[in-house]
């Protein structure tokens, strides 16, 4: 039995965890719409999400958290820019030394604060609609980034198809020889691409550590930044898209513990396997169509840009 | 101004030059990090550098950790160099270990020498079907190897769990998330007595031979070759690329699943959750650091082995965690990447603009 409260607060999970997914890819989506794959994403959001919890821990301002998991995403994503871009170095493999050197990374700095509690949980509520039944609890009892994302995933669909800056960053992503051609300098676009990118995933690494899972544990992204990588082919590369398919995801992953309090009697671990499986089929659905991934694609993914002399 | 400018012809010297300098790098930047963490720096090069090596018994484990590393980067490199990008040798390697572990619960005392060979076809099985899914959904419906292997490692630890907290826990192992001790007959035999290094070593160096041969000297490895270095040149010759996809990840399952089913008949000797190490991912940093060459990659596993010992002895010496092996071994890989990109271009000075 789902009684609308439980309903209500299902919901509530399901924006929750749907947010940190859709901040990443979102950021995501927009290195790979200048034409560049960072498969360091989880790496990014570990080592985001350890500086976050650092900062907050030692500042006692979740802001500052946010702040310092954007600067750590961001730096990370701007070593990655610089030798992708400039050093033509192999977008794969550079992406998961990224990765891999992340998870070291934040195991390392993470020791320290495994035995540290961050300031107490705020608890938020948009006045006036919080109180409204069902709705209130379902929607407006969110952490303020929850509301960023959305407003995010609306603000870069206008900004990518509607203003000039955005059709900049889509000509360096589909033809850069045709923007350099034009006077448009690629290889600084493509970087300021990367580290917006790597900033955002910097965010959604501090939002697993303050709001999502308020402590810190080697490893705690999960695959979450993978599974942020597979959404921006999902979304063929639109924001809205993007946004859906992270709820989606969310709704999965909340699922499993929804199925364990009605007491379902499943081992656990087949349930926890669930958003990793959906991912797989998801990707097999999507991708049996390769003119219809073709055509959305960015042109230049992934394909390094030499200027000539 | 600098300017990178493609050389003729790529720099002989420093292909084999730039492991050596990202090596320096690396250890460059950990003298400086123990420096700024208040350690001996020489302290700190000594137990990652000399300790794993000075004694019979350093390199006995030394080589418990370099016979994984080597078995699974030889299946990686055959699959990089068909432009494959199977990340996913943790899940594989997992699922080796599983079968081979489920295989190995079944012995009684009365069970026959067979069981061994038993136990480690079953890890090679196992890691061979787990890359097989990979290769289905690629081959099929042209899914991202990438993602699929990536996210087969999460599954294949959930299976591992739900196997050791659920139908294969020790009823005698006081709740504890582990199987039984396997018996005797079903351990891999030590080469040494009184030391823990075993046979693994020697499957390892015929492994290495083994891919050696097929790289360099048979037809199959060379389409397998060219289908990565130029996919159009392979269409053209007629080469079958679903072949090479196959190939190449059947070889690398199946040598993660065997390095699985070695580790846990070998030194682990019973299956726990963890049971994964890092071995799949530590092998892909091995791999390109061994310029996906077998003889280079036995170089780089020895390198990355020391790497972990000396993680671990800092820990217990030094009073500095363990996780520091991954920061080392993430930033070899980034300072070999560099370091490459000066093979095949150079930097030329052309004046201030």
């Amino acid at each position: 039995m789902i009684t609308a409260d439980s309903l209500a607060l299902l919901i509530a999970a399901t924006l929750n965890a749907g947010t940190v997914v859709a901040l990443a890819s979102l950021g995501l989506l927009i290195n790979e719409r200048a034409g560049v794959l960072n498969l360091g994403a989880e790496g990014m959001m570990l080592v985001a999400a350890i500086a976050g919890y650092a900062v907050a821990v030692n500042t006692g301002s979740d802001v500052a958290g946010f702040v310092g998991g954007a600067a750590a995403g961001g730096l990370m994503a701007a070593a990655f820019g610089v030798l992708v871009i400039w050093l033509n170095t192999n977008q794969y493999a550079t992406g998961l030394a990224l990765s891999l050197f992340g998870a070291g990374l934040s195991a390392f700095v993470g020791i320290a604060y495994t035995q540290q509690q961050l300031p107490a949980r705020p608890h938020f509520a948009v006045p006036g609609l919080a109180d409204i039944p069902f709705i209130g609890p379902a929607l407006f009892k969110q952490h303020p980034m929850v509301y960023i994302a959305i407003a995010l995933a609306v603000g870069l669909s206008w900004w990518l198809m509607r203003s000039r800056a955005g059709l900049v960053l889509r000509a360096v992503g589909e033809s850069p020889e045709s923007a350099h051609a034009l006077g448009y300098a690629v290889r600084p676009i493509r970087l300021a691409a990367v580290v917006a990118g790597g900033a955002l995933c910097g965010v959604a690494g501090a939002y697993i550590s303050l709001v999502y899972t308020p402590l810190w544990v080697e490893g705690m992204v999960a695959g979450k930044g993978w599974i942020a990588l597979a959404l921006t082919t999902f979304a063929t590369w639109r924001p809205a898209r993007v946004l859906l398919g992270a709820y989606l995801f969310g709704g999965v992953t909340m699922l499993q513990f929804q199925l364990q309090g009605q007491g379902v009697q499943i081992p656990s671990q087949w349930l926890t396997m669930l958003p990793y499986l959906a991912t797989i089929v998801v990707l097999v659905l999507i991708s049996r169509n390769p003119t219809w991934i073709r055509i959305n694609m960015p042109a230049s993914l992934g394909k390094p840009f030499h200027p000539g002399a | 101004m600098f300017k990178l400018e493609p050389r003729s012809a790529p720099s002989k010297v420093l292909t084999l030059a730039s492991p050596l300098i990202a090596l320096a790098i690396t250890v460059l930047v950990g003298v400086i990090l123990f420096i700024s963490l208040g350690k001996d720096p020489l302290a700190g090069l000594q137990v990652f550098f000399i300790e794993p090596l000075k004694s019979a018994y350093a390199l006995s484990e030394l080589s418990l950790k370099a016979t994984p590393l080597i078995l699974i980067a030889l299946g990686l490199s055959v699959c990089f160099r068909a432009n494959l990008w199977n990340i996913g040798a943790e899940g594989q390697f997992i699922l080796g270990a599983v079968c081979a572990g489920g295989v190995a619960m079944q012995a009684t005392p009365q069970t026959g020498a067979w069981i061994l060979p038993a136990v480690l076809a079953a890890g090679a099985l196992g890691g061979m079907a787990w890359a097989a899914i990979v290769a289905l959904l690629r081959d099929r419906f042209n899914a991202s190897e990438i993602l699929v292997s990536l996210m087969l490692v999460y599954v294949a630890e959930m299976v591992l769990s739900y196997l050791v907290y659920g139908p294969w826990k020790d009823p005698a192992g006081y709740n504890f998330p582990q199987t039984i001790t396997f018996l005797e007959a079903t351990r891999v035999p030590k080469l040494v007595p009184g030391l823990r290094m075993n046979i693994g070593v020697l499957l390892a160096a015929v492994a290495v031979a083994g891919f050696a041969l097929f790289l360099y000297r048979t037809y199959a490895g060379f389409q397998l070759q060219v289908g990565g270095l130029a996919p159009a040149a392979a269409r053209y010759a007629g080469f079958s690329s679903r072949r090479a996809l196959w190939t190449a990840l059947m070889l690398s399952g199946g040598m993660a699943g065997l390095a699985g089913a070695l580790d846990v008949a070998g030194p682990q000797g019973q299956l726990t959750p963890y049971v994964p190490l890092g071995y799949g991912f530590g092998a892909i940093i091995v791999a390109f650091v061994g310029r996906l060459n077998p003889l280079g990659i036995v170089f780089s596993a020895v390198l990355m082995s020391m790497f972990y010992i000396g993680g671990e002895l800092a820990q217990s010496r030094l009073g500095l965690p363990k996780a520091l092996t991954g920061v080392f071994q993430g930033l070899l890989l980034f300072a070999l990447l560099a370091c490459d990109t000066f093979i095949h271009q150079r930097l030329r000075w052309v004046g201030p603009k």
